[in-house]
């Protein structure tokens, strides 16, 4: 049904949106926590910075992503010398891209789940012997599932369609990065590619909209779950 | 014992309290809304800082402002159940049970045991539940349960009947007096209904305004001008605590206060057991002569405290009965001047027995 190009461009797509929700997830749970439940000096101005990727032009994100992360980039040149990781033109690098795009939504979602939950529920878990760490895992973490579920959702749809910062960060290798939207730029770029260039409009189309389903699905689940 | 000494000052609102509760017992905390008694139980329970002061439970001291020590809240082992119950609502009912008894240290001592929390309040079937799948009274018994299993030194139960409508009440009330008699962990109790308190508690801790104005017994406080303040005239009565001396075979029975006999209806009593009635001040009449040939049970032989004006046209006239016990009848002050009620008269105090208020204490009088 698919030719090797598709498949391969979709589940590169498929790998890359993954990871990069994996990148995001941690961070993004931890910004949301500093940004609602702490107040520190300079709290704004960081609740600013998170918010970059939304107002930038994707090309930005990606060539300030090779300049930090690149083979001879101040973060990129010590994880190429101490462990050989390379993330510029690689798919990890791909993910990254992805996950710095799509992390103010994530943050923004986890962030609003944060501010619902009843920290009431915190102190009665105290009362019952929890330590700090210990109700983040047993209480917060359950009742902010559904804003990290919606998170790792956008995370996800954002990272299959991510074409600006991955194509200036990792550039446009196939197999490599060439995910669908990389590919679907090159089929229009290519004589002849219009056929191809449809179907994979198509392939993105189904993808998205079976993203959305699930989503719906799974966050029903664990509002039920929680009895609202 | 337990012993509170706290100052918080919140905006406009400064709470300066001082009190000590008996260990084992029940002691209320009674005050009107906003009087500050939550913001007393989030201080004792170490969730609030205080300003200063001092938290004494047993010999162990939970907070001290003098030598900065404060005790986490997780670290002491006082139980919490609040208005609002607090289920975490990820967890079904046995998980909830469960949350507070897995965190209980190794060396901790183990005296609650789980099966004995569920027959008790009555949680068998409701085990594999969602908090939202249960109902104001069910989601209190098992946030209770919850606390008890934590295996705590002290229980603190923050108007755990308010958000309940009256039939709610009255299927909770039962399990919290098994609770009192069946473990010997302290409870204070928090609540604005008095009659709660007359059925729960032996002492009462009178707030008002943030400050503590009253700390005794139940019998003492029920006569505080602050307390008859907050429970308005008609529900004004001297609380009796006495024991039972014996039940006749129609149910009727006898309470011995000091030397001072009445005559009480009330289901359940067994002789020798503590009973605690409200006797409400509008209840009792007051004679010069000893009467006759009435329906009224509960002659007393009575001598005048004091006669005080009320509300209204009324005096407040404090009775001693059987030397040492106080009720109080509220009369117009034209029958007082009648009567030439005055410090020291002998009267007699006529109270029936079909209005008097009672509840069974399991425990019996120490």
């Amino acid at each position: 049904m698919l030719s090797p190009a598709e498949s391969e461009a979709l589940w590169l797509s498929l790998s890359v949106a993954a990871r990069g929700v994996v990148f995001n997830l941690p961070f993004a749970i931890l910004v949301a926590w500093l940004l609602t439940r702490t107040r520190f000096a300079g709290r704004t101005l960081f609740d600013a910075f998170v918010h970059l990727p939304l107002v930038l032009p994707p090309v930005v994100i990606g060539y300030l992503l090779l300049v930090l992360f690149g083979v001879r980039g101040p973060i990129g040149g010590w994880l190429h010398e101490n462990f050989g990781i390379q993330l510029a033109f690689t798919s990890t690098g791909a993910a990254l891209a992805t996950a710095v795009m799509s992390f103010p939504l994530v943050v923004r979602s986890i962030r609003i789940s944060l501010e619902n939950v009843d920290r009431g529920l915190e102190e009665a878990a105290r009362t019952l012997g929890a330590g700090p760490l210990d109700r983040f895992f047993s209480v917060t973490l359950p009742l902010i599932a559904p804003g990290i579920l919606a998170g790792a959702v956008t995370a996800f749809a954002a990272g299959l369609g991510e074409f600006g910062a991955v194509i200036t960060f990792a550039a446009n290798i196939p197999g490599e990065t060439r995910t669908l939207p990389l590919a679907l730029y090159t089929a229009l770029q290519t004589p002849d590619g219009d056929t191809l260039a449809a179907r994979l409009a198509v392939i993105s189309l189904s993808l998205g909209l079976a993203g959305l389903l699930v989503s719906e699905f799974l966050s029903r689940a664990l509002r039920r779950r929680l009895g609202r | 014992m337990l012993r509170v000494e706290l100052r918080k000052r919140r905006g406009a609102f400064a709470l300066d309290a001082t009190f000590a509760a008996p260990t084992p017992g029940v002691t209320a905390l009674f005050g009107r809304s906003g009087c500050g008694k939550s913001t007393l139980i989030s201080l004792i329970a170490g969730l609030l800082a205080p300003d200063a002061g001092r938290v004494v439970l047993e010999e162990d001291v939970l907070y001290d402002s003098d030598r900065s020590l404060s005790v986490d809240a997780r670290h002491r082992r006082i139980g919490v159940v609040f208005q609002d119950a607090r289920l975490f609502p990820h967890l079904r009912v046995r998980g909830n049970l469960d949350y507070g008894a897995r965190r209980v240290a190794r060396e901790t001592p183990r005296p609650v045991a789980f099966d004995d929390v569920v027959s008790l309040l009555g949680l068998g079937e409701l085990l594999e539940r969602r908090p939202h799948e249960l109902s104001g009274g069910e989601k209190q018994r098992v946030a209770l349960g919850r606390a008890l299993l934590s295996q705590p030194r002290l229980l603190l139960l923050d108007e755990p009947l308010a958000s309940l409508d009256l039939a709610r009440r009255e299927d909770v009330l039962p399990y919290l007096e098994r609770l009192r008699d069946a473990f010997a962990i302290p409870i204070v109790y928090v609540s604005h209904q008095f009659d709660e308190v007359l059925r729960l508690a032996t002492r009462v801790v009178l707030l008002e305004g943030g400050r503590t104005v009253a700390d005794g017994d139940i019998a003492t406080v029920s006569r505080h001008p602050q307390l008859r303040a907050i429970v308005g005239p008609d529900s004004v009565g001297a609380v009796l605590a006495g024991h039972v001396e014996s039940v006749d075979t129609t149910g009727l029975v006898v309470l011995r206060v000091g030397d001072a006999e009445l005559h009480v209806e009330l289901d359940g009593a067994v002789v020798n057991q503590r009973i605690q009635i409200q006797v409400l001040a509008r209840d009792v009449i007051v004679a010069t002569v000893r009467p006759s040939g009435l329906s009224v049970r509960n002659v007393v032989a009575a001598r005048v405290i004091s006669v005080t004006p009320d509300t209204g046209r009324a005096v407040l006239v404090e009775l001693d009965i059987g030397r040492t016990a106080t009720v109080l009848a509220r009369i117009t002050s034209r029958a007082s001047v009648e009567l030439g009620l005055t410090a020291d008269k002998q009267v007699w105090a006529l109270i029936k027995a079909a209005s008097l208020r009672g509840h069974v204490f399991t425990v019996p009088a120490r």
